[in-house]
């Protein structure tokens, strides 16, 4: 890690602080209404608030439970999928046309027949997001796997290394897990964007978004503006969380590489 | 024990009207155990085809090839292979590059770390141990190539080129490590090139192949002593012949 100078990361700190007070400013003597746009100020008292009250509590671990069953959900149907199409032709040609139709469906669109099949239940929430999340991990992983180079095949086989199991195993895995990766964050950005739109569908009675819709019902929309922020600062935190795990443990072997 | 025999060997192609290309027809020879045999032809000649069929990497269409008396029909540890390009895995480091054909045996990871470290030191990048190929300089990936190789105790080396991508130095610095890997190891060598200094320096034979279909055109004894003095006068002379008969094929 690199330390800035201080009067660089000044910038940052000077332009972030000015937006805020811009933000101030208008919504207090320009607009002037809470209603159409609170104010920084308001936003700081809500956000105290719902922490004094314990909901915000509730509302990120019920909305991390929904994002994780999702999630979790994709990476394991999803990876093994696309180790099988990416390794077996067949798979491939077996699994391309039914993957090609469903894909293109929106996530969202799915959110009646995941109220119909699971009922307003956590599940529910976590199929929307396995929904969107699945396929980009499919599609990554069948990528990561296409593009295995065949040197490093041919230098496994003539090591010893014959069996398929162990192919994909110790060569096209650990090959492709950059593009996996790749494909994991995509998967967490549509992931964290269907969760919202499931809770707000009211899939489920508790969660994040949920909270925007039932406050945006009270017409208290500095509480809508807390969780609005709340969503983007956790998003940002997961992703980079992720990333801080991936290329710094797991992909320490590529130089230089963003993913 | 390391006796190759190449029998009759053959390889078509086909192109994409469906026409056959002869590749490679009736190739014969042998390699006795121990000696160091390099492969030398015009470009497009199958020499990489031949090599890759001795590994079992390719299936040759007919003829046979044997090992020690075995037919060989699919790769083996057996069958050692060094690769014209970069083949250490990018995702291990240099260790685990060493260890993976004895990893892959079901040898305990202890002992295998053992067996690398020591071939790490005969190559001098011990101290790499820990480094990932992408912190290594071409010269060092292809001596680690050749240790992760040599780890597996194989009967025969089969090498591809292996430094075809490497700087003159390099090149000249890494010919005479493998001759005293060869020497000390005992082990039977099958080395294809395209440079006629690179083969006259290294082998014992010298297999020259044809133009398409690549046959071999005549086997050539190296009767120079070792070490060799690559500017030497009878140096000199074989590696004249030895381009005229490319010289012939080119044409």
């Amino acid at each position: 890690m690199k330390t800035k100078p201080v009067s660089k990361k000044g910038i940052e700190i000077i332009s972030l602080v000015t937006a805020i007070i811009i933000w101030q400013l208008i919504a207090d003597f320009v607009i002037g209404n809470t209603f159409i746009l609170p104010s920084f100020t308001d936003v700081v008292y809500a956000f105290i608030k719902i922490i004094e009250k314990g909901v915000l509590f509730t509302d990120l671990s019920i909305s991390l439970l929904h994002f994780g069953i999702g999630i979790i959900s994709a990476l394991v149907i999803g990876v093994p999928t696309g180790i099988a199409m990416g390794w077996f032709h067949n798979a491939d040609r077996a699994a391309d046309p039914l993957i090609e139709i469903v894909r293109p469906i929106p996530p969202l669109a799915w959110i009646p027949f995941a109220i119909v099949w699971f009922g307003l239940t956590h599940i529910s929430a976590g199929f929307v997001v396995f929904v969107g999340a699945v396929f980009p991990i499919i599609i990554n992983t069948l990528t990561g796997f296409k593009s295995v180079s065949k040197v490093y095949v041919e230098a496994g086989k003539v090591l010893g290394c014959m069996k398929s199991t162990s192919l994909i195993r110790y060569i096209a895995l650990p090959y492709s897990l950059p593009s996996i990766a790749a494909g994991i964050r995509i998967a967490m950005g549509v992931g964290w964007m269907c969760l919202v739109a499931a809770e707000m569908f009211g899939v489920s009675k508790n969660g994040l978004g949920y909270k925007i819709w039932w406050h945006y019902y009270l017409h208290q929309m500095d509480f809508v503006l807390v969780y609005m922020l709340i969503l983007g600062f956790l998003g940002l935190l997961i992703d980079r969380v992720f990333r801080w795990y991936v290329d710094g443990k797991l992909l320490k072997w590529r130089k230089g590489v963003v993913v | 024990m390391g006796r190759l025999v190449i029998e009759n060997v053959g390889q078509s192609f086909e192109k994409d009207r469906g026409e056959a290309t002869d590749a490679l027809r009736d190739v014969n020879f042998e390699v006795k155990d121990g000696e160091f045999v390099c492969i030398i032809g015009p470009s497009g000649c199958g020499k990489t085809t031949l090599l890759r069929i001795v590994a079992g990497l390719d299936r040759a269409d007919s003829g046979r090839i044997l090992l020690d008396g075995e037919t060989i029909n699919s790769p083996d540890p057996r069958r050692g292979m060094v690769f014209q390009e970069y083949s250490l895995f990018p995702w291990r480091t240099v260790m685990d590059n060493v260890t993976f054909g004895l990893d892959m045996s079901g040898m305990d990871r202890k002992e295998s770390r053992k067996i690398a470290e020591e071939y790490l030191r005969l190559v001098g990048l011990e101290q790499f141990r820990d480094s990932y190929p992408y912190e290594l300089s071409g010269g060092m990936r292809q001596r680690i190539a050749i240790v992760r190789a040599l780890a597996n105790d194989p009967a025969v080396l089969l090498m591809d080129e292996p430094f075809g991508s490497l700087d003159a130095q390099t090149r000249n610095k890494l010919q005479q490590e493998l001759l005293q890997i060869w020497e000390s190891k005992k082990i039977t060598i099958l080395f294809v090139t395209h440079s006629v200094d690179e083969a006259v320096y290294l082998s014992d034979r010298i297999a020259v192949m044809t133009s398409r279909p690549g046959r071999i055109k005549e086997m050539v004894d190296v009767d120079l002593s070792r070490p060799r003095d690559r500017t030497s006068t009878s140096a000199n002379k074989l590696r004249n012949r030895l381009l005229n008969m490319l010289a012939e094929e080119n044409k």
